[in-house]
């Protein structure tokens, strides 16, 4: 599900400040960059006004972001709804006992890792990114959550990429964006 | 600046007491000093924030850069307290339009950080955060990088202050504000 763009009336705003970067970063990739919509702090509010109010009465107590661009929007909606916030980052940054998650790129593997012991089992948790394009990425995070006994209540992202179907890849667990870019 | 110098806010303690040490991370010899057990207890979280959010609110701060990637999680929602716009500041190859970049020296070789052309106009006045500051040496770049699109560097921001491990901290020219002073 998707933020009805026609009914919102920040939607237009929010959408009008993402960027667009032509082949990055390879050819034939066109980029979605939200630092131009960080640089405008009505439409950066707003985004994350609509995700707070989307999710302040459902219990989350977890909001967990997929480093780095998940550790811009997740912390100011993990403070707002008051939930903790869990940082889920590439391998060798986190200092203490973690869990890994491999996952699948269009070329090799990559990893995710979480601390251990920042979870607890039956904790509702969010997961955050600034996009979502083939869901691999967000798949390794619910894994991880639900790993630890988490229960994962939605995958949040500000930019859906639909045609690549990550929202297919997401175990049947809900996806909220608001933006969709064909 | 410490904040303790500033008389002891009682929020302090308990922001203090969150963050956790892990002995010899990432090698031997360091006492890492890790905020996420600080974003895991959501009043010292919240209280981080509004520390800084009180600090720079009327000074009339149109920027935060934020260093990544631990900046990114306390610059964001200090901006977002102050009206201010956020600026990631961004490891090589991350940012995808024109950008400039600065090197800074590691303990064995050279790093760069980078900044999208355009993000800051001439005269805008910054802060810049991080988590940690331990030599300065990224903090520097930093500054260096809003410095050459002549922005004014106001102050750098950090949760925690590490002593100093060689020589003087390189910020000496620019404030320095830190919430906490690390432990053992």
């Amino acid at each position: 599900m998707s933020a009805d763009k026609d009914e919102d009336p920040r939607m237009n705003g929010i959408k009008s400040k993402i960027r667009v970067v032509p082949d990055f970063p390879k050819p034939g990739i066109m980029f979605q960059d939200i630092t131009t919509l960080l640089l405008d702090s009505k439409a950066f509010k707003d985004t994350i006004d609509l995700f707070v109010e989307r999710y302040k009465d459902k219990n989350i107590s977890v909001v967990a972001g997929i480093e780095a661009r998940g550790f811009i929007f997740g912390p100011p909606i993990a403070l707002a709804i008051g939930a903790k916030f869990v940082p889920l980052r590439k391998p060798g940054k986190l200092p203490g006992e973690i869990i890994s998650e491999d996952y699948v790129l269009e070329y090799g593997k990559d990893c995710l890792q979480m601390h251990i012991g920042a979870v607890q089992p039956e904790e509702r948790a969010l997961v955050v990114d600034d996009l979502i394009a083939t869901g691999g990425t967000l798949c390794a995070a619910m894994n991880l959550l639900e790993r630890v006994g988490a229960e994962v209540v939605e995958c949040a992202c500000v930019i859906e990429l639909p045609d690549l179907k990550g929202r297919e890849r997401l175990k049947g667990k809900p996806l909220y964006v608001l933006v969709e870019s064909h | 600046m410490r904040a303790a110098e500033n008389g002891r806010d009682p929020r302090l303690k308990a922001i203090s007491d969150a963050i956790r040490v892990v002995p010899h991370f990432p090698k031997p010899g360091i006492m890492f000093h890790d905020i996420t057990t600080l974003l895991l207890d959501h009043k010292a979280f919240k209280d981080t924030v509004d520390l800084f959010v009180e600090r720079y609110r009327d000074m009339g701060i149109s920027i935060v850069a934020g260093i990544e990637a631990r900046g990114f999680i306390f610059g964001p929602s200090i901006a977002l307290g102050i009206g201010a716009k956020f600026i990631p500041l961004r490891k090589p190859g991350k940012l995808p339009g024109r950008v400039i970049s600065e090197p800074y020296e590691l303990e064995y070789g050279t790093d760069q950080l980078e900044m999208h052309v355009g993000a800051v106009q001439p005269g805008e006045r910054t802060i810049i955060i991080d988590d940690l500051v331990a030599t300065g040496g990224t903090l520097s770049a930093a500054i260096r990088l809003l410095e050459r699109f002549q922005a004014e560097v106001v102050e750098c921001a950090c949760v925690v202050g590490s002593p100093v491990v060689q020589g003087e901290c390189e910020l000496k020219e620019k404030p320095l504000f830190v919430l906490v002073e690390p432990h053992y």
